[in-house]
């Protein structure tokens, strides 16, 4: 018995030693560190090309496509403006931009088009495919002209979560990646409510949290510091989060 | 026996030993810190995707508090504990695998020689293990410790480094490949999830094994080497 009392005991301090550095300062900034190697470590390892997430056939497209997160936002006139085909949405271009943009849901299906069939990742563990289209954001943003010291690109969205309103963010790389578009099409059918109709981030080679939907404004700034809690999105500043989703 | 090469003084090489006491609380952290995260879905799949009832093949238990880290349900902590201890893990296999080559560890104690597989002789290992009877002459290990030890050190511990690199979708976009040699994304995480339980069967065996064997002797030579020729 009493050996097995030390088993116990060992395993019971072994517990709170982890609680204990799971709290700790330090514990954190090794995370966050860790956080910013492995950004580099995945950009470094696509040497020689631009690293793209996979595209399946049409073929391979899931039944239908789970919702998560935020199903709707919860507004009458969002309801309102969804039965009517969102005529009057618009997508703003702000921060450190030469030309801020305003574009209309008429404009952006206007603009060149991108489809790919990727597989969403939630972080989770669940994972679903999908036939994304829209602009890319690089287009966007090219059109806005981005000013030397834009460092994020931060995405505001409609919909409100526990009270908070839902926002996302990236690096300049992840913004003007090829696969980094703004979707209003999903399986070639306008978005559905649950995806975040109208309109919603493609962000592929990151986690699905890194994906907002109901996308109402882009904007460009130079740190995260000041932006709602500070840690670059919702389940970031929420939930802990990695404000870097590649893992 | 005169051209043998020398046995080594220590039972245990200091790297091993380092590598042995590193790797427990790893895989320890990682295992329960894994096991956080598979309460946040747990149902696997088969192939690229799967996120429904109706496409998983296993629906797993909802593991409790004081078989996880944290002890509590928080995903985004256990991610941070289990993706911070996978380089602790990766990289001291990494350099275990070296100083193993180098000090001739595997070739000399891990490596199975062709007589080993006669049925005679693995039917004899698993007697004499039955019988509770460790002593085995001339060789550091018997036949079934030989390839216990080496599927988990070349397979399954490589196995949960690479699946578990599958599931980084930064990590794809750079190594697509990687994902394709496992059937797809979800497949990876089912292998992942099967592995890690194979690993803590291991566990367990491992753990049987050094109280029937002396338990105090196995736990000090692992910490201080020992000495090679009082380990028959």
């Amino acid at each position: 018995m009493k050996r097995r009392n030390f088993l116990v005991g060992i395993g019971a301090a072994f517990l709170a030693g982890c609680k204990e550095i799971g709290d700790s300062r330090w514990f954190e900034a090794l995370v966050d560190t860790a956080e910013g190697w492995h950004r580099g470590i995945h950009r470094t390892l696509g040497v020689g090309r631009i690293a793209m997430a996979p595209e399946y056939d049409r073929s391979e497209v899931s039944p239908y496509f789970r919702g998560n997160g935020s199903l709707t936002v919860d507004t009458p006139e969002y309801r309102a403006a969804l039965e009517a085909g969102f005529p009057e949405w618009r997508l703003e271009v702000t921060g450190l931009v030469d030309n801020p943009q305003s574009f209309s849901m008429a404009e952006i299906r206007d603009m060149p088009q991108r489809t790919q069939v990727t597989r969403h990742d939630c972080v989770e563990g669940w994972s679903a495919i999908g036939e994304w289209t829209g602009p890319q954001l690089s287009h966007m943003l090219e059109m806005a002209g981005v000013q030397e010291g834009a460092k994020y690109a931060v995405f505001r969205c409609a919909d409100n979560l526990n009270g908070q309103d839902y926002y996302e963010s990236c690096d300049m790389d992840d913004a003007m990646h090829p696969q980094t578009i703004v979707a209003h099409l999903l399986n070639g059918e306008a978005l559905p409510e649950i995806n975040g109709a109208p309109l919603r981030l493609r962000l592929e080679r990151q986690l699905g949290y890194k994906h907002p939907k109901y996308l109402t404004g882009i904007e460009l700034v130079a740190s995260l510091d000041d932006i709602a809690g500070g840690k670059g999105g919702y389940w970031e500043d929420r939930g802990g989060y990695q404000w870097y989703a590649g893992i | 026996m005169a051209n043998a090469p020398a046995k080594p003084k220590k039972r245990h090489a200091l790297g091993t030993r380092i590598w042995h006491w590193v790797n427990l609380v790893s895989v320890t952290i990682l295992f329960m810190s894994g096991l956080n995260i598979s309460n946040a879905h747990r149902r696997l799949y088969w192939g690229d995707w799967g996120f429904a009832a109706e496409h998983a093949w296993l629906e797993v238990p909802r593991f409790p508090g004081w078989a996880t880290i944290p002890g509590y349900y928080s995903l985004a902590a256990a991610r941070d504990w289990h993706v911070l201890f996978a380089w602790v893990f990766a990289l001291g296999l990494l350099v275990f695998m070296i100083s193993a080559v180098r000090n001739g560890h595997f070739k000399r104690d891990l490596f199975t020689r062709l007589a080993e597989w006669r049925p005679a002789n693995i039917w004899h290992d698993i007697r004499e293990h039955l019988r509770f009877n460790f002593e085995h002459e001339g060789t550091k290990f018997n036949f079934l410790q030989k390839v216990a030890y080496s599927k988990v050190i070349f397979l399954l511990l490589p196995l949960m480094i690479f699946t578990g690199m599958v599931m980084s979708p930064g990590m794809e976009a750079s190594w697509p490949w990687l994902t394709d040699i496992f059937g797809g994304r979800q497949s990876a995480r089912s292998i992942h999830f099967i592995c890690a339980w194979l690993l803590f069967l291991f566990l367990v065996v491992h753990v049987v094994l050094v109280l029937l064997s002396g338990p105090a002797r196995q736990i000090r030579d692992m910490i201080t080497g020992g000495r090679n020729d009082e380990a028959a």
